[in-house]
């Protein structure tokens, strides 16, 4: 299963699962990236990270070691 | 009061997600009828509004913005509280009203799912329709209201439209009772809340459900030190629950997100309907441009030369200043004309008048900063901003979230140190405190633009569009950028070290700034200045106006000087204009000799003495060292105390204009030698960039952290830090200048 972070810029991935052992997931669940729920990679800052996904309609930022957490399914 | 009489004063508060408008749509709300204040023992701006419908008089909480009412700290357990009317000094909110983002409508009902919860008369405010429209969104707002169960009024704060209906509904709940609601979660977790909240409820009859709820989903372990004190079998009782329920397939805290997300889902189905916007959206090709590698690093430098060239600009600036001088130096005038020579009138006019009407001369340049941040951040750039930076923050250890509360304290550090109130993580916050104190304030602007002014000559390059003294004033502020990034980086790595904290944050859609609001931040943020400006400069103004006014033995500093004054005197009568110059300079000398005897027998002189050869490696005299020392209450008091010390005779107006001539022809005692030059200048100036010279700052920093121990370490290293930075460029820019 891929990680959320190696998705390619303008890709849409599902969200297959999330680790919610840290304050930063339950951050990303309360933001609306729940399991099932569908994920855009729009692009990254300047340096590479954070990057910039888009999620149920607006657009969210989150470093790639956060987007490490979320497993996608394609 | 009590919750079920009939209110008198309808209280409502106002909770929703950050870049929803909220603010704006307080404003439009309340008008100028705010009062705001602090919630004790924390850090949360307590905010109250206040408006009459129909009769009915409406008090507006307005709690901060946020995406979650999951209380895991103390600030955040302030909005939780209020709500529930849990917080002493706050009457229990009759009604809530929550404002959504029409434009991004699932998440924001996340929050709508946990209000509903509470069991109060709720009403949802559908704000940015006008966004949502430009995004192709059509929402049926009747079928909404239906599967809410909530009444629905569609607003468009920044236009004022729908604010009317918006009172009426909030009136009209007055009488209605709330209503507990359908639990989005699965009967099994229910029942475990039912079962804690009926254990909590044996310790205390009033705890609501909702915080029963909490305890059962909050793993960080705040809630369970806040609500059970570390009650043992409580705490193994929760945690054996949650392993039941995770082996349900119920897993804490991940169903909280999943549950909720579920109702919003259902409660949308075939309500929001979404047309594919040609070219993508209005913000999205905008980004394309501005959060761009190279694109979004330009344009993020343009907007901080613009910003800074309208605060130095002669038209907008220039005037206003000269406006405000104008008014002060006609007050002076008339003092001078109506009180006699002595103590009274040399305290209001070189004490008062010089020091208040010195700083808030001010003002202008202080209230276009603060236009420009409001604006930025109104526009939805802030957040991108702090996107673009994230990654530089995090070499040093911190987020991009560092950088608004950073970026404020160019305005004012005390806003910026509050502001760093967003950073959830505590050691990422108390870094950006103590280094907030490093970004050039306005009250360091004084400083710059009179030193600069006077000194940096006028050149100016690329056909006019960039000038000297704007670059000099552009490195003071990179000077303290620079020394931040180093602070923050040791600190890292000594005395608080640790992981660097989540950057999961929105990036709001771009929209129209609102005016209105942008003016409103502005008045608020220049009020706050000039409140400043009157209470504790006025204070220290007269503090300062006394150490160097006595003691005071006028006879003493002048009987050496009496019989060559009465001989030059004799003099001028017969001498030719040749002659008669050269003796009115001799005069001139023994005046300002005199005037230096007086100012070096006073408190102030004393002190400054003390130190000279302590700041003469800065190239400083004791004068500057005593307007140092003076100005440790408040950089901005450097001026009226230079005002005071290098101005000593009796046509006593503070006028900028007339203390930059004064500084650039003050001469070291008995020589020709002049005090200030371009060295001495830059010194000052770096001085003064890094230095701690602000008890307010300081006393904030003590509130925010809730302990001496960082303002004093705060004072300690800035005031090093400011003297080695300033013996180092008076000596190394005196070494290229001066031979």
């Amino acid at each position: 299963m891929a990680k959320l972070s190696q998705l390619p810029i303008g890709q849409e991935a599902v969200i297959a699962s999330i680790d919610a052992s840290s304050t930063a997931a339950v951050r990303l669940l309360e933001m609306g990236m729940t399991p099932g729920c569908h994920v855009k990679m729009i692009g990254s800052a300047p340096f590479g990270d954070p990057l910039e996904v888009e999620v149920r309609g607006y657009h969210l930022s989150l470093r790639k070691t956060e987007a490490d957490l979320v497993e996608i399914e394609n | 009061m009590s919750v079920d009489a009939p209110a008198e004063t309808l209280t409502v508060a106002l909770v929703g997600n950050p870049n929803t408008g909220k603010s704006t749509l307080f404003n439009g709300l309340s008008g100028i009828r705010q009062k705001t204040g602090n919630y004790p023992g924390v850090t949360v701006e307590k905010k109250h509004g206040s408006f009459m419908h129909k009769g009915q008089k409406v008090t507006l909480i307005d709690l901060p913005g946020t995406y979650s009412l999951a209380p895991r700290s103390p600030d955040e357990m302030v909005t939780v509280d209020v709500l529930l009317g849990r917080q002493s000094d706050e009457a229990k909110p009759n009604a809530v009203l929550v404002i959504v983002d029409a434009s991004n409508l699932e998440r924001n009902l996340y929050i709508v799912s946990q209000v509903k919860e509470l069991g109060l008369p709720t009403v949802v405010a559908l704000n940015m329709s006008d966004i949502a429209t430009r995004k192709g969104i059509t929402i049926d707002t009747k079928k909404l209201k239906k599967r809410l169960g909530l009444p629905i009024v569609v607003t468009q704060a920044h236009r004022r439209d729908g604010l009317d209906k918006l009172r009426d509904t909030i009136v009209s709940l007055a009488d209605r009772p709330g209503k507990q609601s359908d639990s989005p979660f699965p009967p099994e977790f229910c029942e475990k809340v039912d079962e804690l909240h009926a254990k909590l409820q044996q310790e205390n009859a009033e705890t609501p459900r909702y915080l029963a709820e909490r305890l059962l989903l909050d793993t960080s372990g705040y809630l369970e030190k806040e609500l059970i004190g570390g009650g043992e079998s409580l705490h193994d009782w929760i945690n054996e629950a949650r392993e039941e329920l995770s082996k349900a397939g119920q897993p804490v805290p991940a169903i909280e997100a999943i549950s909720r997300y579920q109702w919003v889902q259902k409660s949308l189905e075939g309500i929001v309907t979404r047309e594919k916007v040609a070219e993508g959206s209005f913000t999205d090709r905008l980004d394309k441009i501005l959060t761009n590698r190279v694109g979004g690093a330009i344009f993020f430098i343009l907007i901080m030369t613009l910003m800074f060239q309208a605060v130095f600009s002669e038209a907008i600036a220039g005037n206003l200043t000269a406006l405000i001088e104008g008014a002060f130096n006609q007050l002076a005038d008339g003092i001078d004309a109506e009180l006699p020579d002595g103590a009274l009138k040399s305290l209001i006019n070189d004490g008062v008048i010089a020091g208040v009407g010195g700083v808030l001369t001010f003002l202008p340049q202080i209230c276009i900063l603060f236009f420009f941040i409001a604006i930025l951040e109104d526009c939805g750039y802030l957040s991108r901003a702090a996107y673009l930076m994230d990654r530089l923050f995090s070499k040093v250890g911190l987020s991009g979230k560092s950088f608004i509360p950073l970026l404020s304290s160019f305005g004012c550090a005390i806003p910026g140190i509050m502001a760093a109130r967003v950073i959830e993580n505590r050691r990422d916050r108390l870094i950006t405190i103590l280094v907030a104190p490093l970004m050039s304030c306005s009250a360091r602007m004084p400083v710059y633009v009179l030193l600069t002014s006077a000194f940096i000559p006028p050149t100016t390059y690329l056909g006019g569009w960039i000038g000297l003294q704007t670059l000099v004033m552009l490195s003071m502020y990179l000077v303290g950028i620079f020394a931040a990034v180093c602070v923050a980086f040791i600190l890292r790595k000594t005395i608080l070290p640790g992981e660097t904290p989540p950057f999961v944050m929105e990036l709001p859609s771009y929209k129209f700034p609102s005016i209105s609001g942008v003016l409103m931040v502005m008045l608020e943020k220049g009020w706050s200045f000039v409140r400043r400006a009157g209470t504790l400069i006025f204070a220290m103004s007269i503090v300062i106006w006394a150490l160097s006014y006595f003691p005071r033995d006028e006879i003493a500093a002048t009987a050496p000087f009496a019989e060559e004054v009465l001989t030059i005197q004799n003099k001028l009568a017969t001498a030719d204009p040749e002659e008669a110059t050269k003796l009115e300079a001799r005069l001139g000398v023994i005046q300002h000799t005199i005037d230096g005897q007086l100012l070096r027998g006073s408190f102030l002189g004393r002190a400054g003495q003390v130190i000279e050869p302590v700041v003469r490696p800065l190239g400083w005299d004791w004068k500057i060292g005593s307007a140092a020392i003076a100005s440790f209450p408040a950089r901005e008091v450097i001026i009226s105390t230079m005002g005071v010390l290098y101005n000593l005779g009796s046509e006593q107006t503070e006028e900028s204009v007339e203390l930059k001539e004064k500084l650039q022809n003050v001469k070291w005692p008995e020589s020709e030698r002049n005090v200030f030059n371009v060295p001495v200048a830059l010194s000052i100036m770096v001085f003064f960039a890094l230095c701690a010279q602000c008890a307010a700052t300081l006393a904030v920093i003590k509130r925010e952290t809730n302990s001496w121990h960082w303002p004093i370490f705060t004072f300690t290293y800035m005031t090093v830090l400011a003297y080695l930075g300033a013996m180092i460029t008076y000596q190394v820019s005196a070494a290229f200048l001066l031979n």
